[in-house]
């Protein structure tokens, strides 16, 4: 692949509900370069884990087409183009921390003796070499996301998708998470397309934020980020990091016009 | 068994045999007449010298119970199966399912006879298979579709098939849900074999020997009757549970373990 080929290609999509007519995208266009990082977040409602859905193949767009890879998205998800990783870790709880790890590995037809070798890779990857035999709920939420994170870059994806991964998570176990995330990217070296409710981790961990606003889901606007890399805990007490965090402030502010609850409630409905 | 384990057992025995012991108590005391409740010794004893009698007639009768069971099982789960994959089908004769479910089956017991030999197995094979069918094939339906939305959206991101889906996701979520049944429907192979030879049968079937006996004041030896089906449907009921630790022994329940 030639570096200025896109991973993913985002052109002219939108994505009406029919349920309430509800617009939850409008005419976007978005491109990601290989190894980009690039954070969704916007306000609910914007429409920003449809978008990722719609990436992802996994939910149609009425409008508009998604490349993924110089391919149509189908196609990408058929050949595993990339993995994704939810909210909840999304682990099956009848299989042990390694069998979650090789679940797409098995998918894919890898015989038994590459697939535990993959599998101790990644455990090591995400310190989790002592819980293999573990399962899912003998683990801590932030410990069960590691495992999502390893199943999902476990056949090495050019491209991975994150619904708010750590949302859910207190503070001090995301900070970390974030570190041990931007650790393995840059290890694997692939392209993540990163959904956040969080100003500051949106900032922390890309080289773009792309930020949304609803009413009908659009790009609100693009901020480059600048900071070097790699990033350390120390990144977070930067000037320029304050800087950039505020000016997605105020692009959210600008532009994320605050909806009544009872229409995020039906945009969420609509959404699922 | 670690010593803990054997203690958590204590409450349970020391009731049992307190239980046992009162009952004794409580002839003697009250002076109670045999034919209404025999004694705790003479049942064990009647259970000991009648048992070239009662045991191979608990192991006719545990043979139906099983036989029931296994067959009224599979086609439970069969059903929910092909209920599962087809919704149309599921409509139609889901509400019917749950209705019949709350039919006294039991009372169907005469008209199997008639339907089958009533001298032959087959007829409270018959009954056991019905009791046990229902509740299986209601709670298999339901944990075939209680499959995590997540984890199907996860599996469709791998571009995965329905059969595929069907195999890794929906099936190992309904196995807890189907050993529930299948405990409850190993309680009911018992019941209906049993009850269904009170209704007539070959003569060396526990049912009609205890029937018979209670008929002409046997009554130590109908009790040491119900001593064996009592044993035997519990055996019946652990070797559903000793399976269920095996194949789904991630399901809460078994999470200390």
């Amino acid at each position: 692949m030639s570096t200025h080929e896109p991973v993913v290609r985002v052109e002219g999509v939108s994505k009406i509900f029919p349920r309430g007519n509800v617009v939850a995208l409008q005419d976007i266009d978005l491109t990601l370069a290989p190894q980009e990082f690039v954070s969704l977040i916007g306000p609910s409602g914007c429409g920003k884990s449809t978008l990722l859905r719609v990436i992802g193949d996994l939910i149609d767009p009425t409008a508009g087409t998604v490349t993924i890879n110089g391919k149509p998205a189908r196609q990408a998800r058929s050949d595993h183009d990339y993995g994704i990783v939810f909210q909840d870790a999304v682990l099956f709880e009848w299989r042990t921390v390694s069998k979650n790890i090789a679940l797409p590995l098995e998918l894919l037809g890898w015989d038994r003796a590459r697939r535990k070798a993959r599998v101790e890779e990644m455990l090591e990857l995400v310190e989790l070499q002592q819980f293999g035999d573990h399962h899912p709920w003998q683990l801590s939420g932030g410990m069960q996301q590691r495992v999502a994170i390893a199943r999902a870059f476990a056949f090495e994806p050019a491209l991975l998708l994150m619904d708010e991964p750590f949302g859910a998570l207190d503070e001090m176990t995301r900070e970390r998470l974030n570190l041990e995330l931007l650790a393995i990217w840059q290890h694997l070296a692939s392209t993540v397309v990163f959904v956040t409710h969080s100003i500051s981790e949106a900032v922390f961990l890309s080289t773009r934020v792309v930020v949304m606003s609803p009413r009908p889901g659009r790009i609100a606007g693009l901020v480059e980020i600048d900071l070097p890399s790699p990033r350390t805990a120390e990144t977070r007490e930067e000037p320029r990091f304050f800087e950039l965090v505020t000016q997605v402030r105020e692009l959210l502010r600008l532009r994320g016009e605050h909806l009544l609850p009872e229409e995020e409630q039906l945009l969420r409905e609509a959404a699922e | 068994m670690s010593p803990r384990r054997s203690l958590e057992w204590l409450p349970a025995i020391v009731v049992f045999v307190s239980a046992i012991a009162i009952w004794d108590l409580a002839i003697r005391a009250f002076n109670i007449q045999q034919f209404l409740l025999p004694t705790p010794g003479a049942i064990i004893s009647s259970f000991w010298t009648e048992r070239h009698t009662l045991w191979p007639a608990g192991w006719y009768t545990f043979k139906e119970a099983l036989g029931g069971f296994v067959v009224g099982s599979l086609l439970g789960m069969a059903t929910a199966t092909v209920i599962g994959r087809f919704k149309v089908i599921g409509v139609a004769i889901l509400p019917l399912a749950i209705a019949a479910n709350a039919v006294p089956i039991i009372a169907f017991a005469p008209i199997f006879d008639v339907w089958f030999n009533p001298l032959s197995p087959h007829s409270k094979m018959a009954i056991a298979g019905v009791l046990c069918f229902l509740p299986v094939m209601v709670n298999t339906l339901r944990g075939l579709q209680s499959a995590s939305p997540r984890q199907i959206e996860l599996m469709r991101s791998y571009a995965s098939s329905d059969l595929e889906i069907w195999r890794r996701v929906r099936v190992p979520t309904a196995l807890p849900f189907v050993f529930t049944a299948l405990k409850v429907a190993s309680v009911l192979a018992m019941i209906g074999a049993i009850v269904g030879e009170y209704f007539g049968g070959s003569f060396n079937a526990l049912g009609v020997l205890i029937n018979s006996d209670a008929n002409i004041f046997n009554f130590e030896r109908a009790w040491a009757g119900i001593l064996v089906a009592s044993l035997l449907g519990l055996a019946l009921y652990a070797a559903v549970v000793a399976t269920e630790r095996v194949v789904v022994n991630w399901a809460p329940e078994y999470r200390d373990s």
